[in-house]
């Protein structure tokens, strides 16, 4: 996956109710976001408790789950993405320092 | 179908809710536990998302119960298609708001796990979803999946066991699948977390003919059948096959239906066959039986009573050309739709197909005498043990709609088949014996009533005489009766 500059990142990050679980996930996400997609991406926060309706759209059943919209295809991470790693691998961003470094910040 | 009484005399244990899926509510006696899980496993192909949908489709459309469906497979386009062949109308229940499907697509395998998290996302779509239609049923189907997409570890078994607790809670009725992994457990052993109740189902192939069994492995607070039961998708879904025995008292009907042969009513204490029970014509080939059983079929249907007639081994236009030749003429019986003639070769199906056959020919056409000539040729599908299961279950099944069965079986002579006599006959309530012996310089043929439960019957063998008249009896002449 290549990774233009005017590319644009979607991305939402659906959780239950703002739980320490949940924060974690934020926050988590927040860092990866800010260390190697700034200013390329869109982060929305969804509480399924506010908005139960919108778990269909993306199939959710598990949470906290981040679905990755935008570069196609559609990728999902559920957990408090505290494995950084996986979820750089998982979200297929392509770092700079990703070939030798095994994506650690 | 449903057996009120099986009902009634559990609702003291357990509130349960009813499929409405043909024999399964006997067998369970009275359905589901009602708001609580029920595990339905099987292997692949068993039926599991069809007795499910079933399940949904029938409490939405007769139990006024709406129904949630959540598959972890199948979109909800896949499952419209697939059902509409078997008559379920979703799209129509969903415009009604009467189902929902709801779909979490986990077969690729996308779902990257990047540490801790709940099910909650699910139990929130399921509230969400039961509240929009106001369900009362509700599937998960396959759990399976939820398993195969995600690191099976305690904490994923204990939100999976966190999960049932919440529909327990919700109180909705609901079954979870499965599939069926190494002897009798789930793949993924979740059974452990669902032990209100748990069918199994299975699907093998024997000689080419399909056969598939249900089990009620576990029914907690609930009695229920115990053994295996034959089932059947038909074009009108799931058809669960009880075991005859669960009520053996039938209403006893002192009613006599004429045998159509004014002489062999006279054998049978003057009046005929009991009426709502069965009788057996056995003889060897040539000896009449056919003829003895569309004798039957023609007063039922002179009396204008409908009569169903499944020839095993002639077609029928075979069969009726042979009898018109005797003066029992059934073509205008035929034609005005009193009879209804089906003719099939045994072979051509399963065991369990016949007898759903029968039972839903007998509903469509829902006569008072049923004829099957002959079943003999059953043995050649299933072993001994299965045909007489099957044939104790299809006359268990006309006794309770009050119909009176005649059925045929050819007999050679041989140890073997004698056995199987004397087994039918335990089954049967009027035994007739056709044969036939030599005279002076040809054969004649006799009858012989064997065997007439609680009636007083002639035990004389006699002359069977076949003429273009039509069939009468006579004594054999008395200087010959001991030859």
């Amino acid at each position: 996956m290549k990774q233009n500059p005017d590319e644009t990142w979607t991305l939402f990050l659906y959780v239950a109710g703002m739980t320490p679980v949940a924060r974690r996930a934020l926050a988590n996400i927040e860092a990866i976001c800010k260390e190697h997609l700034e200013g390329q991406y869109s982060l929305q926060i969804i509480d399924l408790l506010e908005q139960p309706a919108l778990a269909e759209g993306h199939q959710i059943f598990a949470v906290p789950t981040l679905v990755r919209q935008l570069p196609e295809p559609l990728r999902k991470i559920v957990g408090d993405l505290a494995n950084t790693a996986k979820v750089v691998v998982g979200l297929d961003i392509q770092t700079s320092a990703s070939a030798g470094q095994r994506g650690r910040r | 179908m449903a057996h009120e009484k099986d009902s009634v005399s559990s609702t003291r244990e357990l509130q349960k809710a009813r499929t409405g899926i043909a024999g399964l509510d006997e067998i369970t006696h009275g359905g589901l536990p009602a708001g609580h899980p029920t595990l339905v496993y099987g292997g692949p192909g068993c039926g599991k998302t069809i007795l499910a949908m079933e399940f949904i489709v029938r409490g939405a459309r007769d139990f006024n119960e709406p129904g949630l469906f959540i598959s972890f497979e199948e979109s909800a386009a896949q499952l419209q298609e697939n059902f509409s062949s078997l008559g379920f109308e979703l799209d129509a229940l969903i415009e009604q708001k009467q189902l929902k499907i709801g779909h979490v697509d986990l077969s690729r395998g996308e779902i990257i796990e990047a540490g801790s998290f709940t099910l909650d996302g699910l139990i929130i779509r399921l509230m969400h979803g039961i509240a929009e239609i106001g369900a009362k049923r509700l599937v998960l189907d396959s759990m399976e999946a939820v398993f195969a997409a995600l690191s099976v570890n305690a904490k994923l078994r204990s939100e999976v066991a966190r999960l049932f607790d919440w529909v327990r809670d919700a109180g909705v009725t609901t079954i979870v699948t499965g599939e069926r992994g190494k002897g009798d457990s789930t793949r993924y052993g979740f059974e452990d977390y669902i032990s209100d109740c748990v069918l199994l189902l299975d699907h093998r192939i024997t000689d080419q003919i399909s056969k598939r069994r249900l089990r009620i492995v576990k029914y907690r607070g609930s009695s229920h059948a115990t053994n295996e039961f034959p089932f059947l998708i038909g074009d009108t879904g799931l058809s669960v096959i009880p075991i005859t025995s669960i009520d053996l008292n039938h209403e006893a009907y002192p009613e006599r239906v004429s045998t159509g042969v004014s002489d062999m009513d006279e054998m049978l204490g003057g009046q005929g066959y009991f009426k709502a029970k069965t009788a057996l014509i056995t003889g060897i080939a040539g000896a009449g039986k056919s003829s003895v059983a569309a004798a039957f079929a023609l007063a039922t249907c002179k009396r204008g009573e409908r009569c169903l007639y499944f020839s095993f081994e002639e077609s029928a236009a075979h069969v009726t050309r042979n009898m018109k030749s005797l003066g029992i003429d059934l073509v205008p019986w035929i034609d005005t739709g009193l009879l209804r003639m089906r003719s099939f070769r045994p072979t051509f199906r399963g065991l369990e197909e016949h007898l759903v056959s029968v039972a839903q020919q007998t509903d469509a056409h829902n006569p008072t005498c049923v004829v099957m000539d002959p079943i003999t040729n059953f043995v050649t599908v299933g072993d001994e043990e299965e045909v007489k299961s099957m044939l104790t279950r299809i006359l268990d099944l006309l006794k309770r709609r009050g119909v009176t069965l005649l059925m045929t079986a050819l007999t050679t002579g041989a140890q073997k088949s004698e056995e199987t006599e004397m087994r039918l006959s335990s089954m049967v309530d009027t035994w007739v014996v056709l044969d036939s012996e030599p005279a002076s310089r040809t054969y004649r043929r006799t009858i012989r009533v064997v065997k007439a439960r609680g009636m007083a019957h002639s035990h004389a063998t006699r002359e069977l005489v076949m003429s273009s008249a039509g069939l009468s009896v006579k004594d054999l002449p008395v200087e010959e009766m001991h030859v």
